[in-house]
């Protein structure tokens, strides 16, 4: 180790908190882990193509997801059907797998306390890892959308979608379409995500904390379908989880997506603030 | 826990601000009912290699991780590098290097990156030097040919040196090793000890835990010792090995002239007198433990008279006379002498004594 001159007094700050940020991404984009969940979430649309694609001489109106029947005019719905069809169990099981081992898998590794005496401070530690948290939400629902849109172009017939409200996009406004009903999708699964990051800040055990997070989203999504606890559902994270539509009409209303957003900051503050009360005076003795 | 031997806490951290790179005062960590580290007082002096001893489970993984930041202390306070923690961590802790508890990486990751990866959370590290500092903390604990390994096919001692190459990323004034050679074969022990001198030599201070002494023998400057969560003794190793002192030794069949001597030129025999060889001779129990937790301390009480060849043991102060006088004395006064040795008090036997307990007693 060079000796240096400056020793004496504290080293001045040289970088700002980006490079922890970008580190994280790195990390988190190099375990195969994380490939294998954006893996699978790409093979929902990839088999609900296929299977349609293998059955549909026959038509297949009547029931089944939001889009499903029009995949066979249109391969570019395949995209929006796999997304619906992910939000209620693939999507809250993914981003349970990742929120839940941000800080519980840190220190079932041992890694947290290095990166604390490195030092990370404890906020900037959770503010980093709530923002990788949300980036995996984006990249989940994209990942849907890209590998959605690919298929479908691949298996049917590509057009000018018809939108809900009886209007019909081009292929062009249908892309901007398709990526934001992705970030509506993705945002509405931020307030899960900071459920997991409160949880994961109370144990060792990734496992755990995943595991507890994944449990949540379906117990709000089960409250969410009783009628007797209907004062509740507003309040519930998963209250506008199906409420795309409004995207898919013209003109477009972005009335839901700015409720969603509204609610869904309101868990990342107060879940953000439990975690925060929880971890930034916590014993780490792992 | 017996009473602290004589120079506990007669080494009170009394040094002037600026002289000491850790010191604490009062230092308490309480889980629950158990408390697990009471009352330490810990005075470590800049440019010191400070061996911090202990049986496992007495307290010193928990002290470190106090010191760092990492747990909060029940009572008392810390001041490193010349500032409190943990308030001033995020000053502190950019010129502390530390190994806690064992190494600790991203098995998917490689050596190199791993280290990179802990040198972007140091917001004071300069990203424009990363790769470079990174590389020579590699070089410097022989890992260069491994850096691009993923860690979880690192063996444990692979594992022990890259945990210490983290320590060493940027310019550090304090090192914080807990158990460094852990895990190390003798070759890589020796290398540990090396570099460790050689960033005292640099001018960093080196706080090295361990739970075994002979290490902290050969490369320590000061130590301070742990028993069940609280300090026993602290000071200079020469300190330590001085109030061990010298021993001497009397092989004789006439035990009670021979205490009788060595009390009359200022020496306090042991209580305890052993049996030469395999010659078994019952002993009350409390002597014996009395004698096993202060060797120098006992009484020079005559124990019960056996007529066979006993071993008389004494502490030789420095205030003593000289063991040819001794010898001399005994023959005199017609003590039947059949071997008469000085032996110097290994730092083990202070060791066990101040702790009262083997090594690697879990508690």
């Amino acid at each position: 180790m060079p000796s240096d001159p400056s020793r004496a007094s504290a080293p001045a700050i040289r970088t700002s908190g980006l490079g922890l940020f970008a580190s994280e991404v790195r990390v988190l984009f190099a375990r195969r882990r994380t490939w294998a969940l954006l893996a699978a979430l790409a093979a929902v649309p990839v088999l609900i193509a296929i299977a349609i694609r293998l059955s549909s001489d026959g038509d297949a109106r009547g029931g089944g997801p939001p889009f499903l029947g029009s995949i066979t005019q249109n391969g570019l719905f395949v995209a929006l059907t796999g997304l619906a069809v992910s939000i209620p169990l693939f999507l809250p099981l993914t981003i349970g797998v990742v929120a839940g081992d941000t800080i519980a898998g840190e220190a079932n590794l041992g890694t947290l306390r290095y990166l604390l005496v490195a030092p990370v401070a404890r906020v900037r530690l959770l503010i980093v890892k709530f923002a990788v948290a949300a980036l995996f939400c984006f990249a989940a629902t994209l990942t849907i959308v890209l590998a959605g849109t690919a298929i479908g172009a691949a298996l049917f017939p590509v057009g000018p979608v018809p939108l809900l409200s009886g209007d019909t996009i081009g292929v062009g406004e249908y892309a901007l379409r398709a990526l934001l009903l992705a970030a509506y999708v993705a945002v509405s699964l931020l307030g899960l995500s900071a459920v997991g990051l409160f949880i994961s800040t109370l144990t060792t055990v990734p496992v755990g904390a995943m595991a507890a997070t994944i449990v949540l989203a379906a117990v709000s999504q089960i409250l969410g379908a009783l009628p007797q606890l209907e004062w509740l559902h507003p309040w519930l994270f998963s209250h506008h989880w199906f409420g795309f539509a409004d995207l898919m009409r013209q003109p477009i209303s972005f009335g839901t997506f700015g409720d969603n957003a509204l609610l869904q900051l309101g868990y990342i503050a107060v879940f953000g603030a439990l975690a925060y009360g929880r971890f930034a005076t916590k014993d780490i003795l792992s | 826990m017996p009473a602290p031997a004589a120079s506990a806490h007669a080494d009170e951290p009394k040094a002037a601000a600026g002289t000491l790179a850790i010191e604490t005062r009062g230092l308490t960590k309480s889980f629950g009912h158990a408390t697990v580290v009471r009352d330490l007082s810990l005075a470590v002096p800049r440019g010191s290699v400070f061996g911090f001893l202990g049986p496992n489970g007495s307290g010193k993984t928990t002290t470190i991780r106090m010191l760092l930041g990492l747990a909060s202390p029940s009572g008392g306070d810390i001041r490193m590098l010349d500032a409190p923690m943990p308030d001033a961590g995020r000053s502190v802790l950019p010129r502390v290097g530390a190994l806690v508890e064992g190494p600790a990486f991203y098995p998917f990751l490689s050596g190199r990156a791993n280290l990179l990866r802990f040198d972007s959370g140091d917001r004071h590290a300069d990203p424009a030097t990363r790769s470079r500092r990174v590389d020579a903390a590699l070089d410097r604990v022989g890992l260069t040919a491994a850096a691009g390994k993923k860690a979880h096919a690192y063996s444990l001692g692979m594992k022990q040196r890259l945990g210490i190459a983290n320590a060493l990323l940027t310019p550090r004034d304090l090192l914080i090793l807990d158990e460094p050679s852990n895990g190390l074969d003798p070759q890589g022990t020796r290398e540990v000890r090396g570099l460790i001198r050689s960033f005292a030599d640099e001018g960093t201070t080196v706080f090295v835990s361990s739970h075994l002494l002979a290490e902290v023998e050969q490369m320590c400057t000061h130590i301070a010792v742990m028993s069940a969560g609280n300090l026993v003794t602290q000071g200079t190793l020469d300190e330590l090995r001085a109030s061990g002192s010298m021993r001497v030794r009397v092989h004789t069949p006439d035990p009670g002239e021979a205490r009788a001597v060595l009390s009359r030129l200022g020496l306090s025999p042991d209580a305890d007198e052993r049996p030469d060889a395999a010659v078994a001779v019952a002993r009350p129990a409390a002597a014996s433990a009395t004698a096993v937790a202060y060797p120098g301390a006992a009484s020079a009480a005559v124990a019960s008279a056996s007529h066979r060849d006993t071993v008389v043991t004494a502490d030789l102060p420095a205030t003593a006379p000289p063991p040819e006088d001794i010898s001399r004395a005994l023959v005199t006064a017609g003590v039947r002498v059949r071997g008469f040795s000085v032996d110097g008090a290994s730092l083990e036997e202070r060791f066990v004594a101040l702790t009262g307990e083997g090594f690697d007693v879990a508690q």
